[in-house]
């Protein structure tokens, strides 16, 4: 064994003094390398990152919301249907929500307008996002002009803004009571824009979902679980989607690879005929330029990752944030949550190492294969 | 399709490796169609150097086979939050009808590539090419059902629709319902785990007998493949229960799952490597009269029995200490 691993040793020995005699060659192709994994590793790290932001914020989510169709378009729900929800068996507590969104023409920027449970608002007050501060120029005690649905000017007293620690969920956020909304949008009482449906056993969702649809067949029951499956699959496929698009640089990144494994030097031919005339085998410089392969991968890996993490959470990914994120006149200013699970990597592995491995094996064996004296003569 | 990264890193692997083992194939073809280890001709030299390619492509190409398994059930562990009603990797193979083929498939080509690898590694070290014939002729039958692997992945893959309402594994490993997973769940689970100790035990008395230069080592492959037989149908009826400590939940995945702190890729890995450790030194029993393998052949086999022995030991040992200090009891 000790003498399996002496030899295994003095190879790598080699190889390692051997690349670094062609360092021009060798880092033109792991600069390459270290980019594509950095690519695809930001990728996946970014989407990764967004699919636990987007959880974290769907946790505390209502398991169920009910919503009104008319003519297949979501509308005002009544309280009615409250009351008729709440006497089925299994439901702890229907809320029923008021909320919209306003768009401000003077900025271009949407608001998400929201009436706090319980009636805690005050009429004539409200309480501001971060972003919605930002963007307006607005500080507590300041004032806050929204035009109503008949065109008239209201002006609302902004309490307080929201700390920053909240702004991925609240950047876009106006919390008012529910007359100024009323009032605002032309709601009439009595109605909500939809019911929060809280179910004492989460297993018996789908069965009091189903109930709520039989008895209100106008309805439509939206639960937790399918929103965070919808976002699962968005992030997903937004990640995808970059990764096929990719997948042309890894493979001109093979093509590249192939290349340069295949275009042997007249030095490195002579130096694989004096190693074989020397008395290496085939099998010794086979194992030479796995090691090769895998110094070279192990670097580019380890140094791509490296970057990748550091450009995803420590600068938010300026690459591929616009296309990964979405976009919002008013989007949130956050950090990213580091996380790299074995699943990350193993995919990263699969997407660059697998092929560039692959692509080095034929001219790694005709190298290998060379006749000692037809090399030595050349 | 779902559209994950990792999915698309699946794919990939699959066709790089059907290409490889499909450019081995031909070049081994060509190698049983015209080897002549007499002659000394050009063709005879490309031969013997196409060997090497041939070789190193494979170990490759088996190498991201052994390691794409790992990947597949991981993935599919991860995907079944997408998937409605799969609450583990059963819902997502569930999903269509090609999951559980591809997955069957993927677990036999892993056994069969390892023990193809042994072949392999034996025949390096006779310097005459001892084992030629045979471990391509291997290659040929093992080509097919890896081209048919990546068919099927790509298929399930393609027709996997987050929408589908999938069976969840409650459901599926519940006894009674005449699937192979439901006849497993339904073993009677104290003769199952005695069957595996059973196995363990022998694994263990054969590995002394061969150490003491007797048999060549079939007995130790059969009984090494029973055992995984056993050790699979007895972490179905009774280990997996045990850990999860839920008298009905069978299900063989959710031990992969982070609450049970992975430690199903641990058992798994023992399992697998036991069996293809101990049904290695069974393929490589009839080749003990080549001289040119005369010395190595009795040292690796005794390696492999080791390791199979060792693979085993693991896997007693973890599910035994689990058994010992849970609170749950299966039997009164």
């Amino acid at each position: 064994m000790n003498r399996s691993l002496e030899r295994q040793r003095n190879i790598l020995d080699f190889t390692l003094a051997s690349l670094l005699r062609r360092k021009g060659k060798n880092l033109s192709l792991l600069a390459i390398y270290i980019f594509i994994v950095f690519i695809i590793a930001s990728v996946t790290f970014f989407t990764t990152a967004l699919k636990r932001e987007a959880l974290l914020l769907l946790s505390e989510a209502p398991e169920m919301v009910v919503q009104r169709l008319s003519a297949g378009r979501h509308d005002l729900i009544s309280h009615d249907y409250a009351e008729g929800i709440a006497a089925i068996r299994g439901v702890t507590a229907v809320t029923p929500r008021l909320w919209g969104y306003y768009f401000d023409p003077t900025t271009g920027a949407n608001y998400t307008l929201l009436v706090p449970p319980a009636g805690t608002a005050v009429p004539g007050v409200v309480t501001v996002g971060a972003g919605v501060a930002r963007n307006l120029g607005l500080a507590a005690d300041d004032l806050l002009p929204l035009r109503s649905y008949r065109g008239e000017s209201l002006l609302y007293t902004v309490e307080a803004v929201l700390s920053s620690e909240s702004e991925l969920i609240a950047t876009d956020l106006v919390l008012m009571a529910a007359g100024d909304f009323q009032q605002l949008f032309n709601m009439p009482p009595g109605f909500a824009v939809d019911l929060a449906v809280s179910v004492a056993n989460p297993r018996e969702l789908a069965t009091v979902a189903g109930k709520i649809v039989e008895r209100y067949p106008d309805t439509r029951p939206i639960l937790k679980s399918e929103i965070l499956r919808t976002y699962d699959a968005i992030f997903d496929w937004r990640g995808g989607m970059m990764i096929v698009l990719l997948m042309a640089a890894v493979f001109s990144f093979l093509v590249f690879a192939w290349d340069k494994a295949a275009g042997l030097s007249a030095e490195e031919r002579r130096e694989i005929g004096i190693l074989k005339s020397i008395g290496w085998e085939t099998g010794d410089v086979l194992l030479l330029k796995f090691w090769e392969g895998c110094a070279v991968s192990l670097s580019a890996f380890c140094l791509g990752v490296l970057f990748a993490f550091v450009h995803v959470f420590v600068f938010s990914a300026p690459i591929f944030a616009p296309a990964l994120k979405g976009w919002a006149v008013i989007y949130p200013a956050f950090r990213l949550t580091p996380e790299v699970s074995p699943l990350q990597l193993a995919i990263l592995f699969f997407l660059t190492v697998v092929p560039y491995t692959v692509a080095t094996i034929v001219p790694s064996w005709r190298a290998a294969t060379i006749d000692p004296d037809a090399a030595m003569r050349q | 399709m779902i559209l994950h990264p990792a999915v698309l890193a699946l794919l990939i692997a699959s066709v790089l490796i059907s290409a490889m083992v499909l450019f081995a194939s031909f070049h081994a073809s060509h190698i049983l169609k015209h080897w002549d280890r007499e002659s000394g001709s050009e063709l005879q030299l490309q031969l013997e150097r196409n060997t090497y390619l041939i070789s190193t492509l494979l170990a490759y190409a088996l190498l991201f086979q052994l390691l794409s398994l790992a990947l597949l059930v991981y993935v599919a562990d991860t995907l079944h939050v997408q998937i409605a009603g799969a609450m583990c990797a059963v819902g997502t193979f569930n999903a269509n009808s090609l999951g559980y083929p591809a997955l069957a498939l993927k677990i036999g080509n892993f056994l069969f590539a390892g023990l193809w690898l042994i072949l392999n590694f034996a025949d390096a070290r006779g310097y005459d090419y001892p084992l030629i014939r045979a471990k391509y002729s291997l290659l040929l039958v093992l080509a097919l059902p890896i081209y048919l692997e990546s068919l099927l992945v790509w298929r399930f893959f393609f027709g996997l629709k987050g929408d589908v309402i999938t069976s969840c594994c409650g459901s599926l490993f519940s006894t009674g319902q005449g699937t192979v997973s439901s006849e497993l769940a339904g073993l009677p689970p104290l003769p199952t785990a005695g069957a595996f100790y059973l196995g363990a035990f022998l694994t263990l008395a054969l590995w002394l007998w061969f150490l003491r230069g007797r048999g060549r080592g079939y007995a130790l492959a059969i009984v090494a493949g029973l055992t995984f037989l056993a050790g699979v149908a007895a972490t179905i009826s009774y280990f997996a229960p045990t850990f999860y400590e839920l008298p009905h939940h069978h299900c063989p995945f959710c031990l992969l799952q982070a609450e049970y702190h992975h430690l199903g890729y641990l058992l798994y890995a023992t399992l697998f490597g036991g069996a293809v450790a101990g049904m290695g030194c069974g393929v490589l029993a009839p080749f003990h009269g080549i001289p040119s393998l005369s010395a190595t052949l009795p040292w690796l086999q005794r390696r492999l029995a080791l390791l199979c022995l060792l693979c085993y030991g693991l896997f007693t040992l973890i599910v035994t200490l689990r058994v010992l200090t849970s609170d749950f009891r299966l039997f009164s």
